[in-house]
């Protein structure tokens, strides 16, 4: 462990990664939406406390912020709080699904400075990503991509959570990120929001964990992860990036209402730190929540204490274990030595993520027609 | 490059932690961390000396500590942090 982990671990005096997601409204209602996103809540932040929060960041100079939600796009003042951010100096990295990206959007996206885009697409092909989005959602985010690529917006994102079923497409995603002149960036799913749901038939298998290792070994320098998969160190040589979780240390999230988590991936009242409208604002919640100090606080490594690879891996993604209803000090449940497969056979019981914006249809798991 | 004309490249922030500082590239979008205060100072002060030596000069930093400043100055300059002007 490097003095610089453990820095990290105490904490810093503002976030590295935030993200905001600005509004729980989505036209599509993916399987795994990490915020069982859907319909708008009216409680979300009007523009004039955006701009605000805008304000706080640029004070706590929080160099960029990931923008997600729901579809950030779909709110009317998008491209306002977009521009009160870049043009304070906070850097805005935004995740969107394509649907509102045509050709004079992409002009416009082109023309900004300070802006990356990620483009989600969980599938190499149609049936494989339609079957986690929504039909038709893979040739929606294919033409976006093409959108800003004919607009020369220059090297956006691709974004991919990596499943059960769309694991063995890595080389495609590449190809694919390559054709569009993109970055791939793959990242890991975890059991959060609607995936609580759908986790335990979508993540991937022991055996093909093993092989992203192997693949993110030997494409590592090309691809971005989010240091997402650093419970796969456990399988000896490490990964680059962070190795720790940084819930409530290095990263948090500000939810479309204001409330903020430890981490976008869990949103439960076990882990909300305060909310933005407070007296003390964002860099109250921040600085002196509860919450956040007691993240910040020594952790115990419990059963994982006994384990050989703790330093490498650390126990893994505290949502990942939350979200399947097994201590939070113990093994994750990929955990690579099938410690976590033996501990979820006698999991308790499985929170319940605090809201489900979902629309009041059912969202059920597409057939996959090529499988 | 003891001898050379240096500056912070001008897309980059830096932010002080309890560690050093996080400096973030806008151009590249890359994050890097610089582990030691005393090299934050340096850094900053760069554009303001006629070049690396008198800036470590200026900080008071003895001589014999110059050649790990100047490496670490240089991998700063391989990740673009600081450039010759
Ligand atoms: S994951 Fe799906 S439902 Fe959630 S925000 Fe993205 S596109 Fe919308
Ligand atoms: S809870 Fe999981 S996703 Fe969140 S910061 Fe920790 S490791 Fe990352």
């Amino acid at each position: 462990m490097t003095a610089l982990t453990d820095r990290m671990k105490d904490g810093l005096d503002a976030p590295i990664c935030i993200t905001w997601e600005l509004t729980y409204s989505c036209n599509l209602s993916c399987v795994h939406c990490l915020s069982s996103s859907g319909r708008r809540d009216p409680k979300e932040l009007t523009t004039e406390e955006a701009f605000h929060v805008i304000d706080e960041l640029r004070e706590m100079q929080v160099f960029y912020v990931n923008i997600g939600g729901g579809e950030p796009m779909i709110r009317r003042d998008f491209f306002d709080i977009v521009e009160y951010a870049t043009t304070s100096g906070v850097g805005v990295k935004f995740s969107t699904n394509g649907t509102y990206i045509d050709a004079a959007t992409a002009q416009r996206l082109a023309s900004m400075d300070y802006l990356d885009i990620q483009i989600s697409l969980d599938g190499a092909d149609a049936a494989t990503n339609d079957a986690i989005r929504g039909e038709g959602s893979y040739d929606t985010a294919m033409a976006a991509m093409r959108h800003l690529k004919d607009a020369g917006f220059g090297e956006f994102k691709i974004s991919v959570v990596v499943t059960r079923h769309n694991i063995s497409q890595l080389d495609e995603f590449k190809a694919i990120a390559d054709e569009f002149g993109a970055q791939l960036r793959i990242t890991r799913l975890r059991p959060s929001g609607r995936a609580v749901d759908t986790w335990h038939e979508l993540h991937p298998t022991l055996d093909q964990q093993r092989d992203l290792h192997q693949w993110l070994l030997s494409h590592g320098e090309n691809v971005l992860t989010g240091d997402s998969f650093f419970h796969l160190n456990a399988l000896g040589d490490s990964l680059p990036g962070l190795n720790l979780c940084g819930a409530g240390r290095v990263v948090c999230l500000i939810d479309p209402i204001g409330d903020v988590y430890a981490c976008p991936f869990v949103i439960h009242d076990e882990f909300l730190a305060g909310n933005v409208r407070d007296s003390g604002g964002f860099a109250g919640v921040w600085r002196t929540s509860d919450c956040f100090s007691e993240l910040r606080g020594p952790q115990s490594a419990g059963a994982c204490a006994s384990c050989g690879s703790w330093d490498a891996c650390q126990g893994g993604c505290m949502a990942a274990k939350f979200f399947t209803g097994l201590p939070l000090d113990g093994p994750d449940p990929e955990c690579v030595g099938g410690d976590g497969e033996h501990a979820l056979a006698s999991a308790g019981t499985i929170p319940r993520p605090s809201g489900d914006h979902s629309k009041p249809v059912a969202v059920t798991l597409g057939r996959r027609t090529n499988a | 490059m003891l001898d050379t004309p240096l500056k912070l490249h001008p897309s980059v922030a830096l932010r002080p932690e309890p560690f050093g500082a996080l400096a973030y590239h806008y151009d590249n979008r890359r994050l890097i961390f610089l582990k030691h205060p005393s090299i934050v100072d340096v850094v900053k002060d760069l554009g303001d000396h006629p070049d690396l030596q008198s800036t470590l000069s200026a900080h008071g930093i003895a001589e014999h500590q110059w050649d790990a400043y100047d490496k670490a100055i240089c991998s700063l300059i391989e990740s673009d942090v600081v450039v010759q002007r």
